[in-house]
């Protein structure tokens, strides 16, 4: 494994990174992983006392590239909440985004080639659960040579790994914010999940995890399921404002009604399109069991005052009003925890239309509650003057 | 001239649990963590409000008081305060078993009704008060129960709350020992430490 200095990372800010770490990495479902790479960007300036790092955890779909423009012109998915003088102030805080293991995006998953075979990993590559990607997240911390997070920040499954690093890497973060985030999904939402992997495998293309092989990309499945799972996490008031019945081609006054395409649909379409070009198909099947499996109190019988009791840092909570894929209700089962096993939280209730979507969009509460919370561990942990 | 802040303190021992309802920009709770090292919460639904206390580093936790306490578990409290807010609630009686509930004390501060100057807007001159403690008008206020000490000593009474202590105050008529001898008449503000 190679080190570098902290300048070396400041002269790479925003640009895509990796790093191969040559050691094993032990799985949770008992498959020893004997390398894996992390495609990672980076933002900011880590201080000489290592003190203002922020990790960055991303959701289902997320990759690394979480803010600014890069080389394909493509602008950061967070990038509304990461930046110079934005509430994650890369003026201040060295920020860190990896793209983990079993995703897509340049880290190693079901894509790369099996070390055993040389040939890709598809459907055999091993079944991840949120401990692999901390795990893995703590060997590109020692990599980049942080003792201890300012922060741990994650929306949806991000907000799930920030936890799961507070209870079982207490001291290695100060703070957890924790958005639209749950203890474990609910049956609905497992639910959804089951589609959406149905939805894949039904695909002719599919061949069983093995498309790659065959040459080709179960995109028809893939489309769908994205489609199925992006309409969940909007809400039916954000739809109606943004669509309405709005026609997209079409006349309904027409006698060849059958030709009509609202926008909506058209949305749909170009959205799971979209999404089918740039995710993999196995990818989205292994996290989206990831997602099913956590349970944070899973090994504290249960008791989720038991497993918060374990963790060192202070919290920030936030969940979206309309969110119905990971309700407040969701959040506030985390809040009850936090306090009963009398740790600092706070909580935010932000008002939003926009669903489970809304933690990714821009919204003044939201971003003044982040922005107030960050600032203020600037002052505490190494006086930034505010 | 007295102020909530320090009754308050003396009631409250030091290093214990506090939940603080309707903290507000959490100014209470700052000042007990600062001379009780308490460890504390502050329930607040003004987002402003919230904002504050999040800068200053504080727990504040966004929920609506009038929806309900039933997330905190019994006795899970040493102190559960609210100042100047029980007047604001849908039920302040059920508000008040709550905190008995949750807290081992409370403490409840509330704007006096009976004190002369809101006596003598109704009472002369026909009008809904506005004074310094109760700032709004009729339709904008928050505040949508009007009562004395003496209406709130017999609620406790009722629901057999035990008053432990209870301190009244005054404005310019404190100077004088008004306020002891006549309460609800120049007591602006009371000041109550509860029990079950």
């Amino acid at each position: 494994m190679s080190t570098k200095s902290s300048s070396t990372v400041s002269a790479n800010i925003g640009s895509e990174q990796s790093v191969l770490f040559r050691r094993p990495l032990q799985l949770a479902c008992g498959t020893v992983l004997e390398e894996h790479s992390l495609t990672f960007e980076t933002y900011g300036q880590l201080n000489d006392a290592g003190t203002n790092a922020i990790l960055i955890c991303h959701a289902l779909s997320g990759d690394h590239h979480a803010a600014g423009t890069n080389k394909d012109n493509v602008v950061g998915w967070w990038d509304s909440y990461i930046g110079p003088g934005k509430p994650i102030d890369t003026d201040v805080f060295f920020v860190v985004c990896p793209n983990n293991i079993g995703s897509c995006f340049g880290s190693t998953g079901p894509a790369s080639p099996a070390p055993a075979t040389g040939n890709v990993w598809g459907a055999e590559f091993p079944v991840l659960e949120v401990s692999d990607w901390v795990k893995s997240q703590t060997y590109l911390m020692e990599h980049l040579l942080i003792d201890c997070w300012a922060a741990i920040i994650g929306g949806s499954l991000g907000g799930m790994q920030a936890m799961y690093w507070a209870v079982n890497y207490p001291k290695k973060l100060k703070h957890a914010v924790v958005i639209a985030s749950s203890l474990k999904l609910s049956a609905q939402n497992i639910a959804f999940n089951e589609v959406a992997r149905r939805a894949i495998q039904s695909d002719p293309n599919f061949h069983q995890g093995n498309f790659i092989e065959h040459q080709t990309r179960p995109t028809q499945g893939l489309a769908l399921a994205r489609m199925i799972g992006h309409l969940t996490y909007l809400s039916d008031h954000a739809l109606g404002r943004k669509f309405g019945r709005l026609v997209h081609s079409g006349d309904l006054d027409s006698a060849e009604k059958e030709l009509v395409e609202f926008e909506v649909s058209s949305y749909l379409n170009y959205q799971g399109d979209k999404f089918a070009r740039r995710f993999d198909a196995n990818s989205y099947i292994l996290i989206t069991k990831m997602l099913d499996y956590f349970d944070l109190g899973a090994n504290f019988e249960n008791n989720i005052k038991d497993a918060f009791k374990q963790a060192a840092c202070k919290f920030l909570v936030i969940s979206f009003s309309s969110d119905w894929r990971f309700s407040p209700d969701c959040s506030k089962l985390i809040v009850d925890a936090l306090i009963a096993a009398d740790k600092d939280v706070s909580y935010l209730e932000i008002e939003s239309d926009q669903g489970h979507d809304a933690f990714l969009l821009p919204n003044k509460r939201y971003e003044q509650g982040l922005q107030g919370y960050l600032k203020h561990i600037a002052k505490t942990l190494f006086k930034v003057a505010v | 001239m007295t102020d909530i802040n320090s009754i308050i303190e003396a009631w409250v021992e030091k290093s214990s649990r506090v939940l603080d309802l309707g903290c507000g920009d959490g100014q209470v709770l700052e000042s007990l963590i600062a001379s009780h090292q308490v460890h504390g919460y502050g329930l607040e639904i003004n987002s402003e409000s919230i904002n504050h206390c999040i800068s200053r580093g504080l727990n504040v936790i966004e929920q609506d008081l009038n929806e309900g306490l039933g997330n905190f578990a019994d006795n899970s409290f040493d102190s559960v305060l609210m100042t100047q807010t029980l007047q604001t609630l849908r039920f302040p009686h059920l508000a008040l078993d709550e905190m008995l509930r949750i807290g081992r004390q409370c403490i409840v501060t509330f704007p006096n009704f009976g004190h002369w100057r809101t006596r003598g807007d109704l009472g002369f001159r026909g009008r809904m008060p506005v004074t310094k403690q109760l700032v709004y008008q009729w339709y904008d206020t928050p505040n949508i129960h009007f009562f004395t000490y003496k209406d709130f000593e017999v609620l406790c009474a009722e629901r057999n709350i035990n008053v432990v202590n209870r301190v009244f105050i005054g404005g310019i008529t404190n100077d004088f020992g008004l306020d002891a001898i006549w309460p609800n008449l120049f007591a602006h503000t009371a000041v109550y430490n509860l029990s079950k």
